[in-house]
Protein backbone atom coordinates (compact mmCIF):
# COMPACT_ATOMS: atom_id res chain seq x y z
CA UNK A 1 0.00 0.00 0.00
CA UNK A 2 3.12 2.27 -0.19
CA UNK A 3 2.58 2.22 -3.80
CA UNK A 4 2.19 5.97 -5.18
CA UNK A 5 -1.69 6.95 -5.99
CA UNK A 6 -2.89 8.80 -8.03
CA UNK A 7 -6.43 10.80 -9.06
CA UNK A 8 -7.84 9.52 -12.45
CA UNK A 9 -10.61 11.21 -14.20
CA UNK A 10 -13.49 8.87 -14.61
CA UNK A 11 -16.48 11.73 -15.93
CA UNK A 12 -16.16 14.56 -17.07
CA UNK A 13 -18.06 17.35 -15.23
CA UNK A 14 -20.04 18.33 -18.37
CA UNK A 15 -21.28 14.66 -18.35
CA UNK A 16 -21.78 15.55 -14.22
CA UNK A 17 -23.84 18.27 -14.95
CA UNK A 18 -26.15 17.07 -17.41
CA UNK A 19 -26.55 13.40 -15.04
CA UNK A 20 -27.29 15.58 -11.84
CA UNK A 21 -29.49 18.12 -13.40
CA UNK A 22 -31.46 15.24 -15.35
CA UNK A 23 -32.52 13.25 -12.05
CA UNK A 24 -33.98 16.15 -10.59
CA UNK A 25 -36.07 17.19 -13.49
CA UNK A 26 -36.53 13.91 -14.92
CA UNK A 27 -38.19 13.08 -11.06
CA UNK A 28 -40.66 16.21 -11.67
CA UNK A 29 -41.34 15.16 -15.73
CA UNK A 30 -42.66 11.86 -14.01
CA UNK A 31 -44.13 13.45 -11.07
CA UNK A 32 -46.47 15.44 -12.87
CA UNK A 33 -46.98 13.15 -16.08
CA UNK A 34 -48.60 11.23 -13.17
CA UNK A 35 -50.72 14.04 -12.44
CA UNK A 36 -51.89 14.12 -16.38
CA UNK A 37 -52.29 9.99 -16.61
CA UNK A 38 -54.41 9.96 -13.51
CA UNK A 39 -57.22 12.06 -15.46
CA UNK A 40 -57.27 8.90 -18.14
CA UNK A 41 -55.40 5.93 -16.11
CA UNK A 42 -56.47 2.59 -18.59
CA UNK A 43 -53.20 0.87 -18.62
CA UNK A 44 -52.80 -2.41 -17.62
CA UNK A 45 -50.57 -5.44 -16.82
CA UNK A 46 -52.77 -8.49 -17.96
CA UNK A 47 -54.85 -10.27 -20.13
CA UNK A 48 -58.01 -10.12 -21.57
CA UNK A 49 -60.44 -9.87 -18.50
CA UNK A 50 -57.88 -10.88 -16.04
CA UNK A 51 -55.83 -7.96 -14.88
CA UNK A 52 -52.70 -8.55 -12.88
CA UNK A 53 -51.51 -4.42 -11.90
CA UNK A 54 -53.94 -1.46 -12.94
CA UNK A 55 -51.63 1.45 -13.33
CA UNK A 56 -52.53 2.59 -10.73
CA UNK A 57 -54.68 0.97 -7.71
CA UNK A 58 -56.72 3.51 -5.81
CA UNK A 59 -54.59 2.68 -2.65
CA UNK A 60 -51.66 4.20 -4.95
CA UNK A 61 -54.07 7.55 -5.41
CA UNK A 62 -54.49 7.92 -1.88
CA UNK A 63 -51.42 7.14 -0.63
CA UNK A 64 -49.74 9.66 -3.26
CA UNK A 65 -52.42 11.92 -3.44
CA UNK A 66 -51.90 12.97 -6.76
CA UNK A 67 -55.55 13.04 -7.60
CA UNK A 68 -57.47 16.13 -9.28
CA UNK A 69 -54.01 18.12 -10.23
CA UNK A 70 -54.63 17.60 -14.30
CA UNK A 71 -54.29 21.54 -14.56
CA UNK A 72 -51.25 21.45 -12.21
CA UNK A 73 -49.69 18.94 -13.72
CA UNK A 74 -49.74 19.72 -17.52
CA UNK A 75 -48.36 23.63 -16.56
CA UNK A 76 -45.73 21.69 -14.64
CA UNK A 77 -45.06 19.33 -17.43
CA UNK A 78 -44.96 21.80 -19.83
CA UNK A 79 -42.64 24.14 -18.05
CA UNK A 80 -40.11 21.54 -17.06
CA UNK A 81 -40.35 19.71 -20.92
CA UNK A 82 -38.34 22.70 -22.05
CA UNK A 83 -34.99 22.18 -19.44
CA UNK A 84 -35.56 18.20 -19.97
CA UNK A 85 -34.58 18.86 -23.99
CA UNK A 86 -32.28 21.63 -23.79
CA UNK A 87 -30.53 19.49 -21.48
CA UNK A 88 -30.93 16.25 -23.17
CA UNK A 89 -30.04 17.98 -26.28
CA UNK A 90 -27.11 19.43 -24.96
CA UNK A 91 -26.02 16.04 -23.59
CA UNK A 92 -26.00 14.41 -26.72
CA UNK A 93 -24.24 17.06 -28.64
CA UNK A 94 -21.52 17.15 -26.34
CA UNK A 95 -21.04 13.42 -26.04
CA UNK A 96 -21.19 14.01 -29.99
CA UNK A 97 -18.59 16.27 -30.62
CA UNK A 98 -16.09 15.49 -27.72
CA UNK A 99 -15.71 11.94 -28.92
CA UNK A 100 -17.06 11.06 -25.38
CA UNK A 101 -19.72 8.53 -26.98
CA UNK A 102 -16.51 6.26 -28.33
CA UNK A 103 -16.83 5.21 -24.24
CA UNK A 104 -20.67 4.49 -24.27
CA UNK A 105 -22.18 3.77 -27.43
CA UNK A 106 -22.24 -0.46 -27.64
CA UNK A 107 -19.50 -2.22 -29.83
CA UNK A 108 -20.01 -5.36 -31.42
CA UNK A 109 -18.67 -7.40 -28.36
CA UNK A 110 -20.90 -5.41 -26.19
CA UNK A 111 -23.96 -7.52 -26.73
CA UNK A 112 -21.82 -10.98 -25.71
CA UNK A 113 -19.96 -9.06 -22.63
CA UNK A 114 -23.21 -8.01 -21.16
CA UNK A 115 -24.34 -11.38 -20.64
CA UNK A 116 -21.36 -11.92 -18.38
CA UNK A 117 -21.93 -9.08 -16.58
CA UNK A 118 -25.30 -9.95 -16.36
CA UNK A 119 -24.25 -13.38 -14.96
CA UNK A 120 -21.37 -11.81 -12.50
CA UNK A 121 -23.55 -9.48 -10.89
CA UNK A 122 -26.31 -12.05 -10.48
CA UNK A 123 -23.46 -13.85 -8.54
CA UNK A 124 -22.24 -16.32 -10.59
CA UNK A 125 -18.67 -16.67 -11.07
CA UNK A 126 -17.90 -15.67 -13.98
CA UNK A 127 -14.89 -13.96 -15.55
CA UNK A 128 -15.56 -10.57 -16.67
CA UNK A 129 -13.42 -9.33 -19.75
CA UNK A 130 -11.41 -6.05 -19.68
CA UNK A 131 -13.41 -2.77 -19.69
CA UNK A 132 -13.44 0.98 -20.37
CA UNK A 133 -14.94 3.84 -18.55
CA UNK A 134 -18.04 1.40 -18.70
CA UNK A 135 -18.79 -1.79 -18.84
CA UNK A 136 -20.80 -3.73 -21.97
CA UNK A 137 -24.10 -3.97 -19.88
CA UNK A 138 -23.72 -0.09 -19.01
CA UNK A 139 -22.40 0.86 -22.22
CA UNK A 140 -25.96 -0.77 -23.75
CA UNK A 141 -27.82 0.34 -20.81
CA UNK A 142 -26.67 3.90 -20.98
CA UNK A 143 -27.04 4.00 -24.53
CA UNK A 144 -30.69 3.08 -24.45
CA UNK A 145 -31.76 5.34 -21.68
CA UNK A 146 -30.62 8.40 -23.61
CA UNK A 147 -31.95 7.20 -26.73
CA UNK A 148 -35.42 6.41 -24.74
CA UNK A 149 -35.40 10.20 -23.39
CA UNK A 150 -35.31 10.92 -27.43
CA UNK A 151 -37.83 8.61 -27.94
CA UNK A 152 -40.20 10.31 -24.68
CA UNK A 153 -39.53 13.69 -26.55
CA UNK A 154 -40.92 12.47 -29.91
CA UNK A 155 -44.22 10.67 -28.32
CA UNK A 156 -44.68 13.86 -26.17
CA UNK A 157 -44.50 15.81 -28.90
CA UNK A 158 -47.34 13.85 -30.64
CA UNK A 159 -49.63 13.84 -27.68
CA UNK A 160 -48.78 17.73 -27.15
CA UNK A 161 -49.54 18.46 -30.92
CA UNK A 162 -51.50 15.56 -32.41
CA UNK A 163 -52.76 18.21 -35.28
CA UNK A 164 -49.70 20.01 -36.19
CA UNK A 165 -47.73 16.92 -36.08
CA UNK A 166 -50.00 14.69 -37.28
CA UNK A 167 -47.26 12.64 -39.89
CA UNK A 168 -45.41 12.41 -36.18
CA UNK A 169 -48.32 11.03 -34.75
CA UNK A 170 -49.14 8.08 -37.58
CA UNK A 171 -45.52 7.46 -37.46
CA UNK A 172 -45.89 6.40 -33.90
CA UNK A 173 -48.95 4.56 -34.80
CA UNK A 174 -51.50 6.89 -34.00
CA UNK A 175 -52.36 9.21 -30.94
CA UNK A 176 -53.25 6.47 -28.30
CA UNK A 177 -50.34 4.04 -29.05
CA UNK A 178 -48.18 7.31 -28.88
CA UNK A 179 -49.21 7.98 -25.02
CA UNK A 180 -49.17 4.24 -25.14
CA UNK A 181 -45.47 4.29 -25.68
CA UNK A 182 -44.82 7.81 -23.76
CA UNK A 183 -46.49 5.95 -20.57
CA UNK A 184 -44.61 2.93 -21.03
CA UNK A 185 -41.15 4.84 -21.42
CA UNK A 186 -41.87 6.41 -18.29
CA UNK A 187 -42.36 3.21 -16.49
CA UNK A 188 -39.08 1.91 -18.06
CA UNK A 189 -37.36 4.78 -16.59
CA UNK A 190 -38.74 3.65 -13.32
CA UNK A 191 -37.42 0.53 -13.78
CA UNK A 192 -34.11 1.40 -14.44
CA UNK A 193 -33.62 3.61 -11.55
CA UNK A 194 -34.51 0.96 -9.42
CA UNK A 195 -31.49 -1.21 -11.34
CA UNK A 196 -29.72 2.26 -11.13
CA UNK A 197 -29.66 2.72 -7.53
CA UNK A 198 -28.94 -0.92 -6.87
CA UNK A 199 -25.85 -1.05 -9.11
CA UNK A 200 -24.88 1.93 -7.52
CA UNK A 201 -25.03 0.67 -3.87
CA UNK A 202 -22.82 -2.59 -4.72
CA UNK A 203 -20.34 -0.63 -6.80
CA UNK A 204 -19.72 1.61 -3.48
CA UNK A 205 -18.50 5.05 -2.27
CA UNK A 206 -15.32 5.60 -4.63
CA UNK A 207 -18.04 4.91 -8.12
CA UNK A 208 -20.26 7.23 -6.75
CA UNK A 209 -17.64 9.71 -5.69
CA UNK A 210 -16.62 9.63 -9.30
CA UNK A 211 -19.78 11.05 -10.88
CA UNK A 212 -19.50 13.33 -7.72
CA UNK A 213 -16.14 14.79 -7.93
CA UNK A 214 -15.35 13.06 -11.23
CA UNK A 215 -12.38 11.25 -10.19
CA UNK A 216 -10.97 8.08 -8.55
CA UNK A 217 -7.82 7.62 -6.40
CA UNK A 218 -6.21 4.59 -8.82
CA UNK A 219 -2.35 3.11 -7.89
CA UNK A 220 -0.22 4.56 -10.40
CA UNK A 221 0.44 1.04 -11.61
CA UNK A 222 -3.45 0.37 -12.33
CA UNK A 223 -6.01 -1.62 -10.31
CA UNK A 224 -8.18 1.33 -8.36
CA UNK A 225 -10.28 1.11 -6.11
CA UNK A 226 -13.47 0.86 -7.37
CA UNK A 227 -14.19 -2.92 -9.08
CA UNK A 228 -16.12 -1.61 -11.68
CA UNK A 229 -19.07 0.98 -11.91
CA UNK A 230 -22.77 1.48 -11.77
CA UNK B 1 -5.58 14.76 -16.01
CA UNK B 2 -3.54 12.30 -13.56
CA UNK B 3 -1.08 13.86 -10.80
CA UNK B 4 1.32 12.16 -9.48
CA UNK B 5 0.35 12.26 -5.98
CA UNK B 6 1.76 10.18 -2.17
CA UNK B 7 -1.04 7.81 -1.17
CA UNK B 8 -1.92 10.54 1.50
CA UNK B 9 -2.02 13.46 -0.17
CA UNK B 10 -4.36 11.86 -3.19
CA UNK B 11 -7.04 10.87 -0.81
CA UNK B 12 -6.73 14.44 0.64
CA UNK B 13 -7.16 15.68 -2.53
CA UNK B 14 -9.76 13.10 -3.79
CA UNK B 15 -11.75 14.37 0.34
CA UNK B 16 -11.45 18.12 -1.18
CA UNK B 17 -12.88 17.54 -4.41
CA UNK B 18 -15.93 15.63 -3.44
CA UNK B 19 -16.08 18.27 -0.69
CA UNK B 20 -16.48 20.78 -3.05
CA UNK B 21 -18.55 19.40 -5.69
CA UNK B 22 -20.87 18.15 -2.50
CA UNK B 23 -20.91 21.95 -1.97
CA UNK B 24 -21.63 23.04 -5.79
CA UNK B 25 -24.04 20.09 -5.99
CA UNK B 26 -25.50 21.45 -2.61
CA UNK B 27 -25.87 25.29 -3.80
CA UNK B 28 -27.46 23.99 -7.11
CA UNK B 29 -29.67 22.23 -5.44
CA UNK B 30 -31.09 24.85 -3.14
CA UNK B 31 -31.28 27.33 -6.45
CA UNK B 32 -33.12 24.56 -8.33
CA UNK B 33 -35.79 24.26 -5.46
CA UNK B 34 -35.88 27.63 -5.06
CA UNK B 35 -36.56 27.96 -8.73
CA UNK B 36 -39.33 25.12 -8.63
CA UNK B 37 -40.78 26.64 -5.99
CA UNK B 38 -41.20 30.33 -7.42
CA UNK B 39 -42.59 28.40 -9.93
CA UNK B 40 -45.17 26.53 -8.09
CA UNK B 41 -46.17 29.27 -5.68
CA UNK B 42 -48.58 31.70 -5.30
CA UNK B 43 -51.40 30.17 -7.22
CA UNK B 44 -54.96 31.55 -6.88
CA UNK B 45 -57.17 29.05 -5.18
CA UNK B 46 -58.54 26.72 -8.09
CA UNK B 47 -55.64 28.30 -10.75
CA UNK B 48 -52.17 27.77 -11.28
CA UNK B 49 -49.43 29.55 -10.59
CA UNK B 50 -49.06 32.92 -12.19
CA UNK B 51 -45.32 31.79 -13.50
CA UNK B 52 -46.45 28.22 -14.79
CA UNK B 53 -48.98 30.52 -16.43
CA UNK B 54 -46.40 32.56 -18.27
CA UNK B 55 -44.34 29.56 -19.70
CA UNK B 56 -47.96 28.19 -21.20
CA UNK B 57 -47.86 31.58 -22.58
CA UNK B 58 -44.51 31.42 -24.00
CA UNK B 59 -45.47 27.97 -25.54
CA UNK B 60 -48.15 29.06 -26.81
CA UNK B 61 -45.78 31.76 -28.84
CA UNK B 62 -43.91 29.14 -30.07
CA UNK B 63 -46.43 26.89 -31.07
CA UNK B 64 -48.21 29.49 -33.06
CA UNK B 65 -45.05 31.19 -34.86
CA UNK B 66 -43.61 27.98 -35.40
CA UNK B 67 -45.97 25.09 -35.69
CA UNK B 68 -49.93 25.96 -36.61
CA UNK B 69 -50.96 26.32 -40.07
CA UNK B 70 -54.74 26.34 -41.59
CA UNK B 71 -52.91 23.84 -43.95
CA UNK B 72 -52.15 21.47 -41.16
CA UNK B 73 -55.26 19.08 -40.69
CA UNK B 74 -56.56 16.69 -38.01
CA UNK B 75 -56.35 13.15 -38.89
CA UNK B 76 -59.61 12.35 -40.68
CA UNK B 77 -61.11 8.70 -40.07
CA UNK B 78 -63.08 5.87 -41.74
CA UNK B 79 -67.10 5.46 -40.42
CA UNK B 80 -65.89 2.46 -39.29
CA UNK B 81 -63.20 4.33 -36.43
CA UNK B 82 -66.28 5.77 -35.05
CA UNK B 83 -66.52 5.11 -31.60
CA UNK B 84 -69.22 5.70 -28.96
CA UNK B 85 -69.10 9.48 -27.91
CA UNK B 86 -69.52 10.05 -24.37
CA UNK B 87 -71.18 13.23 -22.63
CA UNK B 88 -68.68 14.42 -20.44
CA UNK B 89 -69.89 17.49 -18.75
CA UNK B 90 -72.96 19.33 -18.72
CA UNK B 91 -71.79 22.79 -17.65
CA UNK B 92 -74.43 25.47 -19.62
CA UNK B 93 -76.77 22.77 -20.87
CA UNK B 94 -78.04 21.42 -18.12
CA UNK B 95 -81.56 22.84 -18.31
CA UNK B 96 -83.88 21.52 -21.15
CA UNK B 97 -83.21 22.76 -24.18
CA UNK B 98 -86.38 25.39 -25.35
CA UNK B 99 -86.14 25.89 -29.20
CA UNK B 100 -88.80 28.42 -29.03
CA UNK B 101 -86.67 30.48 -27.40
CA UNK B 102 -82.90 29.27 -28.80
CA UNK B 103 -81.31 31.73 -31.04
CA UNK B 104 -77.92 32.47 -31.85
CA UNK B 105 -76.26 36.28 -31.17
CA UNK B 106 -73.41 37.30 -33.38
CA UNK B 107 -71.54 39.96 -32.15
CA UNK B 108 -69.40 41.78 -34.96
CA UNK B 109 -65.83 42.86 -34.76
CA UNK B 110 -65.38 46.79 -33.26
CA UNK B 111 -68.89 47.01 -32.05
CA UNK B 112 -70.65 46.53 -35.25
CA UNK B 113 -74.62 45.85 -34.80
CA UNK B 114 -75.46 42.47 -33.07
CA UNK B 115 -77.79 40.05 -35.24
CA UNK B 116 -79.76 37.28 -34.19
CA UNK B 117 -79.79 34.31 -36.45
CA UNK B 118 -81.99 31.12 -36.17
CA UNK B 119 -80.76 27.55 -37.43
CA UNK B 120 -81.82 27.69 -40.80
CA UNK B 121 -80.11 30.77 -41.60
CA UNK B 122 -76.77 28.70 -40.09
CA UNK B 123 -77.81 26.22 -42.38
CA UNK B 124 -78.21 28.41 -45.26
CA UNK B 125 -74.25 27.97 -45.52
CA UNK B 126 -72.23 25.06 -47.41
CA UNK B 127 -72.44 21.70 -45.61
CA UNK B 128 -68.93 19.93 -44.49
CA UNK B 129 -68.83 16.89 -42.34
CA UNK B 130 -65.68 15.38 -41.20
CA UNK B 131 -64.88 12.34 -39.08
CA UNK B 132 -62.26 13.04 -36.69
CA UNK B 133 -60.64 12.18 -33.57
CA UNK B 134 -62.22 14.05 -30.46
CA UNK B 135 -59.65 14.81 -27.60
CA UNK B 136 -60.40 15.31 -23.99
CA UNK B 137 -57.69 16.93 -22.38
CA UNK B 138 -58.04 14.22 -19.52
CA UNK B 139 -56.42 12.08 -22.04
CA UNK B 140 -59.21 9.98 -24.05
CA UNK B 141 -60.11 10.67 -27.38
CA UNK B 142 -63.27 9.20 -29.17
CA UNK B 143 -63.80 9.53 -32.95
CA UNK B 144 -66.92 11.20 -34.48
CA UNK B 145 -68.74 12.65 -37.35
CA UNK B 146 -70.33 15.80 -37.35
CA UNK B 147 -72.01 17.62 -39.56
CA UNK B 148 -72.25 21.45 -39.93
CA UNK B 149 -71.03 24.56 -41.69
CA UNK B 150 -67.44 26.21 -41.71
CA UNK B 151 -67.25 28.78 -38.86
CA UNK B 152 -65.04 30.74 -41.33
CA UNK B 153 -67.32 30.44 -43.92
CA UNK B 154 -70.45 31.66 -41.37
CA UNK B 155 -68.05 34.67 -40.15
CA UNK B 156 -67.55 35.85 -43.80
CA UNK B 157 -71.53 35.63 -44.54
CA UNK B 158 -73.12 37.06 -41.31
CA UNK B 159 -70.01 39.14 -39.51
CA UNK B 160 -67.67 40.23 -42.46
CA UNK B 161 -65.29 41.90 -41.83
CA UNK B 162 -65.04 40.21 -38.45
CA UNK B 163 -62.11 37.70 -39.74
CA UNK B 164 -59.72 40.37 -38.34
CA UNK B 165 -60.85 40.39 -34.76
CA UNK B 166 -58.02 38.05 -32.78
CA UNK B 167 -60.10 36.01 -30.80
CA UNK B 168 -63.34 34.78 -31.44
CA UNK B 169 -65.93 34.58 -27.69
CA UNK B 170 -68.53 31.58 -27.55
CA UNK B 171 -71.28 31.18 -24.73
CA UNK B 172 -74.26 29.28 -23.74
CA UNK B 173 -77.75 30.69 -23.50
CA UNK B 174 -77.34 30.67 -19.41
CA UNK B 175 -73.81 31.97 -19.51
CA UNK B 176 -72.39 29.30 -17.82
CA UNK B 177 -70.30 27.79 -20.27
CA UNK B 178 -68.05 30.31 -22.05
CA UNK B 179 -64.90 29.84 -24.50
CA UNK B 180 -62.55 32.26 -26.26
CA UNK B 181 -60.47 30.71 -29.10
CA UNK B 182 -57.78 32.91 -31.08
CA UNK B 183 -58.94 33.80 -34.45
CA UNK B 184 -56.65 31.38 -36.71
CA UNK B 185 -58.17 28.48 -35.38
CA UNK B 186 -61.20 29.66 -35.21
CA UNK B 187 -60.69 29.98 -38.75
CA UNK B 188 -59.45 26.94 -39.52
CA UNK B 189 -61.23 25.33 -42.06
CA UNK B 190 -61.98 22.01 -40.10
CA UNK B 191 -63.87 24.14 -37.64
CA UNK B 192 -67.10 23.86 -37.47
CA UNK B 193 -70.57 24.85 -36.64
CA UNK B 194 -72.35 21.47 -36.17
CA UNK B 195 -75.80 20.37 -35.90
CA UNK B 196 -75.31 16.73 -36.45
CA UNK B 197 -73.23 14.17 -34.77
CA UNK B 198 -72.34 10.45 -36.29
CA UNK B 199 -74.89 11.03 -38.56
CA UNK B 200 -78.10 11.83 -36.36
CA UNK B 201 -78.85 14.97 -35.12
CA UNK B 202 -77.00 15.87 -32.01
CA UNK B 203 -78.13 15.13 -28.62
CA UNK B 204 -79.31 17.82 -25.90
CA UNK B 205 -75.93 16.16 -23.79
CA UNK B 206 -73.80 16.67 -26.81
CA UNK B 207 -74.65 20.14 -27.64
CA UNK B 208 -77.86 20.66 -29.60
CA UNK B 209 -79.16 22.67 -31.30
CA UNK B 210 -75.56 23.99 -32.45
CA UNK B 211 -72.23 23.40 -30.99
CA UNK B 212 -68.28 24.39 -32.02
CA UNK B 213 -66.62 21.40 -33.24
CA UNK B 214 -62.89 22.50 -33.53
CA UNK B 215 -60.41 19.51 -33.96
CA UNK B 216 -57.07 21.69 -33.45
CA UNK B 217 -58.54 22.63 -30.11
CA UNK B 218 -58.93 20.28 -26.82
CA UNK B 219 -62.78 19.08 -26.18
CA UNK B 220 -63.02 22.10 -23.34
CA UNK B 221 -63.20 24.85 -26.28
CA UNK B 222 -65.77 22.60 -28.06
CA UNK B 223 -68.78 24.52 -26.93
CA UNK B 224 -72.26 22.92 -27.06
CA UNK B 225 -75.79 24.28 -27.27
CA UNK B 226 -73.74 27.94 -28.65
CA UNK B 227 -76.19 31.31 -27.46
CA UNK B 228 -73.53 33.63 -28.67
CA UNK B 229 -70.91 34.48 -30.60
CA UNK B 230 -68.48 37.44 -30.69
CA UNK B 231 -65.11 38.68 -32.12
CA UNK B 232 -63.04 40.62 -29.61
CA UNK B 233 -59.80 42.17 -29.72
CA UNK B 234 -58.90 40.78 -26.60
CA UNK B 235 -59.63 37.25 -25.15
CA UNK B 236 -62.82 37.23 -23.47
CA UNK B 237 -63.37 34.85 -20.37
CA UNK B 238 -62.87 31.20 -20.80
CA UNK B 239 -64.51 28.45 -18.55
CA UNK B 240 -61.77 26.10 -17.80
CA UNK B 241 -58.75 29.15 -18.15
CA UNK B 242 -59.99 30.28 -15.33
CA UNK B 243 -59.93 27.05 -13.45
CA UNK B 244 -56.44 26.58 -14.51
CA UNK B 245 -56.08 25.05 -17.63
CA UNK B 246 -54.05 26.73 -20.81
CA UNK B 247 -56.16 29.29 -22.56
CA UNK B 248 -54.72 28.01 -25.76
CA UNK B 249 -54.84 25.00 -25.59
CA UNK B 250 -53.60 23.46 -29.32
CA UNK B 251 -53.43 20.62 -30.71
Amino acid sequence: MDETQILEEKHKLATRWFHWINFPILTLMIASGMLIYWAYDPYRIGIGSITLFHFFPDWFYDLTKIDHKLSLGMAIHFTMAWIFTINGIAYVLYTAVSGEWRELVPEKKSFREAALVAMHDMGLKVALPPQGRYNAAQRITYSLIVFMGGLSLLTGLAIYKPAQLNWLVAALGGYEWARWEHFWLTMSYVGFFGIHIAQVIRAGWANFRSMVCGYDVVAAGGTKESEHGA
Amino acid sequence: MERKLTELSAQEEIARRTRRSFIVIGAGAVAGAAGIAGLVSGAPEGDIPPALRGVLGFNEKIARTALYSNDHLAQTYPASAIGDQKVNGDVGIDTDLDMATWKLEVVPFHGGTPRILTMDDVKSLPHFEETIDFKCVEGWSTVSQFAGVRLADFTAKFAPGSQAAPCVGMRTPDEEYYVSIDAPSAMHPQTLLAWEMNGKPLTEGHGAPLRLVIPVKYGIKNIKRIGRIEYTEKPTPDYWEERGYDWYAGL
